[in-house]
């Protein structure tokens, strides 16, 4: 027990004094040297203004969210079935995965001002296209490598028990394409956040992060805009981290959860 | 057995054989082009002729314009008596492409280092990965502004706001490349490791001799996504900097004309997503050039 | 014969690709029920061609297959055998019970009578008590014997196994090797078994297949008529001996000897070889 108390302090107390002394840093950096504090208000300040105008901040940050989680769950489903779908058709998957790599490449957040033209700017759904479209790629491929990794013995010892390919897909390819699909929602949280807060920069509804932050800036309100920048990041950890719990969850089995640390 | 080497082992290809698998990829390629283009087309035309509504979405000449009057608005001017379209944009891709180079290259060096640091240091690792990964969700876009703020009074003036930009596109560089040179750099086979010690080749032997070209599949892995990312970060950052001379100013620019001329934007979105190809493509010629692996095996 | 044989091949031919390697050439086989037959050959002579062949896991490219008495597809569909590849192919998601359960999920046994039948295997290949582990935490020899546990789970009458013990050390190979012999006894099936280890050829089998590469042929087939039950004073007696440097002779014959000049195994494809 104790040990094991040690162990999980000499793992986590270096983080921790890191961000102790980032924070204090800072603090002394912006006191110190009269930093503006439009570039970067003290972190006192930016809690004081957390707390003061929470109200309005975490109503924006939710909004903001809510677009994000909805095109993060619709562009990985949609990223998941078309992997799952092609993934069995040789001819279909050669055909389509340079296009989906392809696709990785393109900015696709210069789209972002096309579905505001296409689902309306003040709405929601214009911004969830985006995010979805921004999950759907890396999603896509992911999925589709960790279908296609299987090695070739697993699959012959299932037609060795003469499985159907659906048997073989649920009990073979599904589980050994996990690590690869979680990589890919990781992914995903961080471009449907992104995809959100830059699909509302280029026109979005009154109450919007990305509306707002570019509000405050304007009329020089930089502790809120800041703690903006702050909600939002803690919202896009809390993402990223509930997928990286869930991986933990459906695959303690995995050589990359049970611990095997690269020393 | 003759099994696994049929399975695994390609045979020698002959130049006929080449010369047809080549033709059979470009046939392939062409292939999936015209079906997209079958597809927008069609359900463009079902779109209209059914007048179908998706929430606010409808199929019309504004929202999915021809593809052909895409390419073909390229050619026209961009303005009355203005340059070509294509002009405008070529110099502007050219602007954005100088930003995401030096981003990407400042980027893809600041990574490596970071990531050699960790690699060495486990310390280092615990005190400061969780941050490095907490980074990525910063939005940047809204920090963008203050970046450019604090960047340029301190650039020389043949740097000013382009400088600033490729400060922004280093920043969503960095990161896939720190992450897979530590992966990579920790990632040697300990019996090649215990070779390097039998002869007790010092740390910076071992690094360069064995752990650098052990990580190279890693850290190409990593500059393959980097660099579309550079691209990015070049285009996310000229909007809230008001930089008007690349693709990111000609995006805001054309935005505000899209419910008259959209193939504008269309246009230079096709352009975008030539110039993010285009650097993942640089970066897979580098791979082919620099790394020399078995070929990997997928059932 | 053939009436009452397990496995029998008659003229089977296999070629890869358009005209490619000839793997197999015109192979006759009768494998009797209780039998334990091993075939064995230098790399790339066929031999983990021909045992897929009776798994229906690769198609011959002519000839019979009757696995028993049906057709080898049939019998795969009838999950008729049970196999055991070189690598033990546990799946890390499930625990050793889970995987030794697998079959049986997919026949659709209810779960009592699995419980019962895993606790069975377990002991049968020694390793009560890790019922609950996962693959991962198991020595090579033991996740082998997880696999030969799953192989037998639903009682097969035939058993394929494609050097099941190659990857072993010596010492883990020659225990696995008794303990094979005495499950196999114990469960009165019949076993083809493909190596590239003389005497475990020898020690293992009731009958040595010899076979010779390019094209994959059957050389010669000794009969080993060591008594049985076998065991590690087997290895020390005359007969073993000369069981063991004729099945060499017989290898040699068969065009080993061309190993020191023969491509490897990724050259395989040779297209002057084309018949």
């Amino acid at each position: 027990m104790r040990s094991r108390l040690r162990r999980a302090a000499r793992e986590w107390l270096p983080a921790a004094l890191v961000f102790v002394a980032g924070i204090a840093i800072w603090e002394g950096a912006v006191r110190g040297f009269g930093i503006e504090n439009f570039l970067l208000p003290a972190p006192w300040d930016i809690i004081g203004t957390l707390v003061d105008d929470w109200g309005e901040l975490s109503s924006a940050a939710f909004f903001t969210f809510r677009e994000a989680l909805a095109g993060f769950v619709i562009g990985c489903s949609a990223g998941f079935l078309v992997a799952a779908a092609i993934a069995r058709f040789r001819l279909l998957r050669t055909a389509i995965m340079p296009y989906a790599i392809a696709a990785g490449a393109i900015p696709i957040i210069a789209f972002a001002p096309i579905t505001n033209n296409w689902f309306g700017v003040t709405g929601m759904s214009s911004k969830i296209a985006i995010a979805a479209i921004l999950c759907f790629f890396p999603m896509l491929v992911n999925t589709m490598k960790g279908l296609t990794s299987v090695p070739a013995s697993s699959i012959e010892l299932m037609r060795s028990y003469a499985a159907s390919e659906l048997t073989i897909f649920r009990r073979v390819r599904v589980p050994t394409s996990l690590p690869y699909v979680f990589a890919g929602l990781k992914v995903g949280t961080v471009l449907a956040m992104i995809g959100a807060i830059v699909g509302d920069y280029f026109g979005g509804s009154p109450g919007a992060l990305g509306v707002e932050i570019r509000r405050w800036v304007g009329i020089f309100a930089f502790d809120q805009a800041w703690a903006g920048i702050v909600l939002a990041s803690a919202l896009g950890i809390v993402f990223y981290g509930s997928v990286a719990v869930a991986e933990r969850l459906a695959m303690g089995w995995h050589p990359s959860v049970r611990g095997a640390r690269p020393e | 057995m003759a099994y696994a080497a049929s399975a695994t082992a390609r045979p020698p290809l002959l130049d006929r054989e080449r010369t047809r698998n080549a033709a059979a990829s470009v046939g392939l390629f062409l292939a999936v082009l015209i079906a997209l283009w079958a597809l927008w087309e069609g359900f463009k035309a079902f779109g209209e002729s059914t007048g179908l509504r998706l929430g606010q979405f409808e199929a019309n000449d504004r929202t999915m314009p021809h593809i052909h009057d895409i390419v073909s608005t390229l050619f026209e001017p961009s303005r009355r008596n203005g340059p070509l379209l294509i002009d405008v944009l070529w110099d502007a891709a050219l602007f954005t492409a100088k930003e995401a180079a030096v981003g990407f290259t400042l980027g893809a060096l600041i990574g490596f280092v970071l990531g050699a640091l960790l690699a060495h240091f486990v310390l280092l690792q615990r005190g400061f990965l969780p941050y490095i990964v907490a980074s990525q969700t910063i939005p940047i876009l809204a920090v963008a502004p203050m970046v450019v703020v604090w960047v340029n009074p301190r650039l020389p003036p043949g740097l000013k706001d382009w400088g600033a930009v490729a400060v922004i596109s280093a920043y969503l560089t960095f990161f896939p490349v720190a992450i897979n040179t530590l992966r990579g750099l920790t990632s040697v086979d300990p019996r090649a490791l215990e070779l390097m010690r039998s002869y007790a080749a010092g740390s910076w032997k071992v690094l360069w001799k064995l752990r650098v070209p052990a990580a190279l599949p890693f850290i190409f892995a990593a500059l393959k996504i980097a660099a579309p990312a550079s691209v990015v970060g070049a285009i996310i950052g000229e909007l809230p900097a008001s930089i008007q001379n690349g693709l990111g100013g000609a995006i805001l620019n054309f935005n505000q004309y899209y419910v008259t001329a959209p193939t504008r934007l269309w246009a230079t979105n096709l352009i975008a997503a030539l110039l993010g190809i285009s650097f993942f493509l640089v970066v897979l010629l580098a791979e082919r050039l620099a790394v020399r692996r078995a070929p990997e095996h997928v059932a | 014969m053939s009436e009452q044989a397990v496995v029998s091949l008659r003229n089977v031919t296999k070629s890869f690709g358009a005209g490619g390697v000839t793997a197999l050439q015109s192979i006759d086989l009768d494998v009797r029920p209780g039998e334990f037959v091993s075939l064995i050959g230098p790399s790339g002579c066929g031999k983990s061609t021909l045992l897929r062949v009776v798994g229906d896991l690769v198609e011959p490219s002519s000839g019979e297959v009757i696995v028993n008495g049906k057709s080898a597809r049939q019998a795969r569909r009838d999950r008729d055998y049970g196999i055991v590849f070189q690598d033990a192919v546990l799946y890390d998601w499930r625990t050793v019970e889970k995987n030794i359960a697998l079959p049986l999920e997919l026949l659709g046994w209810d779960k009592g009578r699995q419980t019962e039948r895993v606790r069975e295997l377990l002991e049968l290949v020694e390793l009560q008590g890790f019922g609950s582990h996962r693959p991962w935490q198991l020595s090579g020899g033991m996740q082998q014997r997880v696999s030969i546990a799953r192989a037998l789970s639903f009682a097969p009458a035939l058993l394929l196994m494609d050097e099941p013990f190659g990857a072993l050390d010596e010492m883990t190979r020659e225990r696995l090797n008794s303990e094979l012999l005495r499950i196999w006894q114990a469960s009165g099936s019949t076993v083809i078994f493909v190596t590239h280890s003389i005497s475990e050829a020898v020690f293992l089998s009731t009958r040595t297949v010899v076979m010779s590469r390019r094209p994959g042929r059957i050389a010669a087939i000794v009969d080993v008529d060591l008594a049985q039950p076998r065991n590690a004073d087997t290895r020390e007696e005359p007969r073993f001996f000369e069981l063991v440097t004729e099945v060499r002779d017989r290898l040699r014959e068969g065009g080993l000897d061309e190993e020191s000049t023969a491509p490897g195994e990724g050259e395989l494809v040779v297209s002057e070889e084309t018949p």
